[in-house]
């Protein structure tokens, strides 16, 4: 059943992801962006069959919710009519696609040949967020609290940046 | 077959690469810059699954502060976003060639 669960989320992720990059039917930056929340929730759904409830909330709440929010209100903010009347380089495009290709057949053969999942069965342990609390906040204390001034500096560096006259 | 590592080191590395090639193809800073995220993601699927697996919580901690700061990430990308194009009136990476010699 969840190898069932697996495989059709494995399979939106990527669909969604291919939506993201080259959407047949429109190059429009919202189209990708809606594309973009969908690829974040089937990829939610991976980290709940990896018993990451946590990272699964977070990861809707952060990504899918704000990180989207910011990206739609920029393309609302900015006027991208033009984009659809861009042509396209079809040399460009081709040898994008045979490097990528070529790096992801490499990626893929690898993994496939490495064996890296030989001998590690799937725990069973449940209930990880009290564990995850517990370390978060004992072991990983001081990157945590480091974690909190760069969200200041980026709040402020947001601000700076977004004022009127730019020196 | 059942489902195992390799399975989702494999979803992870073929995200990556359509991030990579989302990264290379479009033009478009905006486009550019959510291929960046996919590419992000790619490495938080692949640490979930080594930390799910090892039975081993550090990769679920690391996740949450990539996912932490991606979002920091994004909120100065994208007001750098803004100020170009203030000042260029274009989001294509074509149009922003000031920095070339």
């Amino acid at each position: 059943m969840q190898d069932i669960f697996f495989y059709i989320f494995a399979f939106l992720t990527l669909l969604c992801g291919v939506m993201v990059v080259a959407n047949p039917f429109s190059r429009n930056p919202v189209t990708s962006a809606m594309f973009l929340v969908l690829t974040i929730a089937s990829m939610a759904g991976l980290f709940v069959l990896l018993h990451a409830f946590f990272l699964a909330a977070v990861q809707v709440l952060v990504y899918a919710g704000a990180v989207m929010v910011l990206f739609l209100f920029v393309i609302m903010l900015l006027d991208l009519k033009e984009e659809e009347r861009r042509k396209l380089n079809t040399y460009g495009i081709a040898a994008a696609v045979i490097g990528v290709g070529s790096i992801a057949a490499i990626l893929v053969k690898t993994l496939a040949e490495s064996k890296v999942g030989e001998g590690l069965a799937m725990p069973v342990k449940q209930g990880q967020v009290k564990e995850l609390g517990n370390i978060l906040f004992t072991q990983y204390l001081l990157p945590f609290e480091i974690l909190s001034v760069l969200l200041l500096v980026a709040m402020v560096g947001a601000i700076l940046l977004s004022k009127k006259d730019l020196k | 077959m059942q489902v195992g590592l390799e399975h989702y080191l494999v979803v992870s590395a073929l995200l990556f690469c359509l991030g990579l090639l989302g990264v290379i193809l479009r033009r478009n800073v905006l486009i550019m810059y959510m291929s960046l995220e996919l590419m992000l993601n790619a490495a938080n699927l692949a640490l979930v699954a080594m930390s799910r697996f090892n039975d081993n919580l550090n990769g679920q901690v690391m996740v949450f502060f990539i996912i932490t700061v991606a979002a920091a990430e994004v909120a100065v990308g994208l007001a750098l976003i803004v100020a170009l194009y203030r000042r260029k009136q274009s989001a294509h990476v074509e149009d922003l060639t000031s920095m070339k010699l």
